[in-house]
Order: C-alpha cells, then structure tokens, then sequence
C-alpha cells in the first residue's frame, strides 16, 4: 500500500538554513547541506527545499564544515543531491521554463511554484505539459481570517482577491500534481495543523494535498493523518530542532497505525 | 573483472542522480552514449522520466541501439532499465497513441487501473517479492521504493515477474528475463532500499 509521507522543509536565505515564524521572522539555523544529510539519516520521505531569498546573495560563509561555500542556489542543490537519495522539490524564484530545467538538471525531482501560478495559471499548464503533473507541485499560502481562507502573497504581504477554493481546482484542471497548502497564521507556532481546511479542500480536488504550518508535536502530525485524508504532512521547525526528529515522528505515527513507512536510521556504508 | 559501470545517456532527466548513487557507492561509472563506453561497460543503466514515445525517440536518435542489442542479448551483459527505461523494453507503449519499444521483452506498457485513486502513482509504496534473486539480498526488512509513473509492464510472460506492487490494482515492479532488469521505482530515490538493490545488481 502507498505510504502517508513526512516531510520536512527547508528555508534556504542567502544561503543559509533559516527558521520562520508567522512570514516574518527569520533565524539562522546553519549549513543546509549537513542539515540534509542528518534528515536523509533519519530516513525522510522527502524534501521540500524553498529559496526565500530577497536577493540572489547566496554565501554560506563557512569553510569548516567540508563542504565549499557556495554562492548560487543551483550549487548548493547540486551537493545537496550528493549526499542525499530521496525527492527533492525545489521552489522559489522560478518564473520560466529554463528556470524548472536547469533545477532538475542539478538533482531536483519536483519543482513548486507559489506566486508564479497565482499570477500566471498558464505557466502551470505549459510547465505540466513539459515535465509531467508529477514534477509540479502549487504551493499556496493560506490565511484565516473571520472564519474565511484568503490566499497570501508573501512577498507582498497582502492578501490575494480570488477564491481560494476556486483557485485551487483550477490549478488542478491546469495540470498540477501536489499542493503544499501552508497555514500563515500556524507557521512556526506549534498549535496544530488547521484540519477543518483540509477536510474542506478535499470535498472538490483528488489530488495530493501536503499539510504544512502547525506542527507542535508528533501528535499533531498523528492528527491531521488521523481526521484527514491529506497524503502528507511538512514541518520546518520542528524537524530541525530536535536530534532524530524524523525517525522519532514516524516511530509514534508508525506505532499509531498510521500507513507510514517503517520509521529507520539509516547508517550507509 | 573490474566492474563499469555505463549509466546510458539518452537526455533523460534523472542521469545525474543515478549516477550520484553509483559513485557513491564506489563503482566506476560513466554517462555516455559513445560505443566505446557501452563495449567496456560491464553493467548498463537505461534511466528514464518523461512519456514511452518521448523516450523512445531520443534512444533511437543518440544511443547505438545495434550495438547495444549486440551486448545484452547476444553476450548477456548485465543490463537495468529504470522506470520509462524499464518500459521501453517491451514490444509497445499506449501512452498518448501506440509506440514500438526495443521488443527485447515480451510486453504491452499500458496506463494503471487504479479505480478511484489519483494518478500518477507518487510515493512510497512496497514490493511483493515473488522470486528470490539476487539483486533482493539484504531487503527482507525494507521494501519501499519510490514511485512516480501513471503507465507500467503488462508482460507476456509472467514467469518474468519477480516483484509485484499494488496502487488500485497489482502490477508489475520488478521484472527479469536472464541478465535484464527493468524497475518500475526509482532506487535512486530510495535511500537505503535503492541503495542496497543497485549496490546487489552491480555486484553480480
């Protein structure tokens, strides 16, 4: 049977592994390439790796750690699929064709776009047609306000006029393969994925959802697969800051009897 | 006889990432189409993402398929096809239209009937071993790969089936027809799993 999949994300600025909180605050949380290599360890499913960047400045600024300093992001992806032999998704900055290509090119499986597709739907289809439904991934930042979900534009930092609802069965009809739906209002709070949103997306769409911002807990992790039919659950926070974060999570989902994969440490060679 | 390894580039998307595994693993390897590469060659990989007829053309148009044939069918070099790789062995593809393979198995690649799941088939998911053999060494606790494909092998001959999957309904994962392998996963993508599987077919 098909495995619910873990999967933690990682927020690359200027070349740096960050944590967020709320879209706004920011702090440094080391090398992203020895950070893949612990979460590769402790058997993750996946990885989505988003460049959130304000510049093209990337310089990780340590020599120390025996990997070079690497000032573009598509290098830093390059070691990053050296060490690591899992899915990759790659997101942020990509705004044409070559972009997605040169991405896979280095190691990528999947890419995701955010704003790109709110602003072009068209971009989504031609990108599906190119590389398969299975390459895109639409990320969409969700806010609840008043008891309504509006889409938020991050760079921006407002919110979008259209229908959320609306928007996410078109992206599906253009071609998408995943949607990695990220609570603003929950990201690096720990209070608990929003499952009312995830029941609610999945009475129009069938394919993939990734539930994203909230994670406190492995338990909250256990909640989501437990009251929704969400496919897979991402974490930033919460997968960096605790030694096996991976491996335990899906030890306590594996032992709950959710379909995950059986939780291992892998020690290669 | 020192093992090489010929990751056979035809431009196909995951090249990199198969041969990342390889090195990794320490075996000599290459990515070329050169003939040169593939008469040295004591292990050929076929990768392949992208549709049966896109794949297919490309093969036809940069990989010396004569020489090729000549090496796996005649002097049964150890050869692998990975997913689209592994489809295009068959006599043809239905997907988008119907398309002559290589034919070096006898097979129709036809699109999963999954009943009301989504497709593709993305993720996580496990191989029933049917046969015993060698590249399943060491796997007897670990046997999820990473899928990602919506068409697969209908074989002709079953007895060719050595592993099978289930997303809706069974189909094939893994098959052999004496030195020729075709995985339907991606073991490039499948950490230890992948790992161990790649790492058994290069050591025979």
């Amino acid at each position: 049977m098909k495995k619910r999949r873990l999967i933690p994300v990682l927020l690359l600025r200027n070349g740096w592994l960050v944590q967020s909180k709320n879209f706004k605050e920011y702090q440094n949380l080391g090398n992203p390439v020895t950070a893949v290599k612990r979460l590769s360890e402790w058997a993750s499913d996946e990885l989505i790796y988003l460049d959130i960047s304000q510049d093209n400045i990337y310089d990780i600024n340590r020599s120390d750690q025996g990997y070079p300093n690497r000032k573009f992001f598509l290098d830093i992806i390059s070691d990053v699929s050296k060490v690591t032999f899992m899915p990759i998704t790659v997101g942020g900055k990509i705004s044409n064709i070559k972009d997605i290509e040169n991405r896979l090119k280095v190691g990528a499986d999947k890419i995701s776009l955010n704003t790109k597709a709110i602003y072009d739907l068209n971009f989504v289809k031609k990108a599906s047609k190119e590389f398969g439904s299975q390459c895109i991934v639409i990320s969409i930042d969700f806010i609840k306000e008043d008891n309504e979900y509006f889409i938020y534009d991050n760079k921006k930092r407002s919110i979008i006029k259209l229908d959320i609802f609306d928007y996410i069965n078109k992206i599906q009809d253009n071609g998408a393969g995943e949607i990695l739906l990220n609570s603003v209002n929950r990201d690096g709070t720990g209070k608990g994925y929003d499952i009312d949103f995830y029941n609610k997306i999945y009475e129009t769409i069938n394919i993939p959802i990734i539930a994203c911002g909230g994670a406190g807990d492995w338990f909250d992790m256990f909640d989501v697969f437990d009251k929704t039919k969400v496919d897979a659950v991402a974490a930033a926070n919460i997968f960096h800051y605790r030694d096996q974060s991976v491996f335990l999570a899906k030890k306590f989902l594996y032992e709950k009897n959710i379909n995950v994969r059986k939780p291992d440490l892998l020690n290669i060679k | 006889m020192n093992k090489k390894v010929c990751i056979l580039d035809y431009g196909s998307g995951n090249v990199k990432s198969v041969e990342n595994l390889v090195k990794f693993l320490n075996f000599d390897v290459k990515i070329s189409n050169n003939e040169t590469d593939i008469l040295e060659a004591s292990h050929l990989i076929l990768p392949g993402v992208g549709s049966f007829e896109y794949s297919m053309n490309k093969i036809k148009e940069k990989i010396p398929i004569k020489i090729l044939e000549n090496e796996v069918l005649s002097k049964k070099k150890f050869f692998m096809g990975i997913c689209v790789g592994m489809q295009v062995l068959a006599n043809y593809g239905y997907e988008n239209g119907k398309f002559e393979g290589l034919g070096w198995v006898k097979g129709e690649v036809k699109k999963l009937q999954v009943n009301n799941l989504s497709l593709p088939h993305i993720g996580w998911n496990n191989c029933d071993i049917l046969k015993n053999d060698k590249i399943f060494s060491d796997l007897n606790d670990i046997r999820d790969f990473y899928f990602l494909h919506s068409y697969s092998v209908n074989l002709e001959n079953k007895n060719n089936i050595i592993a099978t999957t289930v997303y809706g309904n069974k189909f094939c994962s893994v098959l052999k027809q004496n030195n020729i392998y075709g995985i339907q996963f991606h073991p490039e993508k499948s950490q230890k799993a992948g790992m161990i599987l790649i790492k058994n077919f290069l050591n025979q």
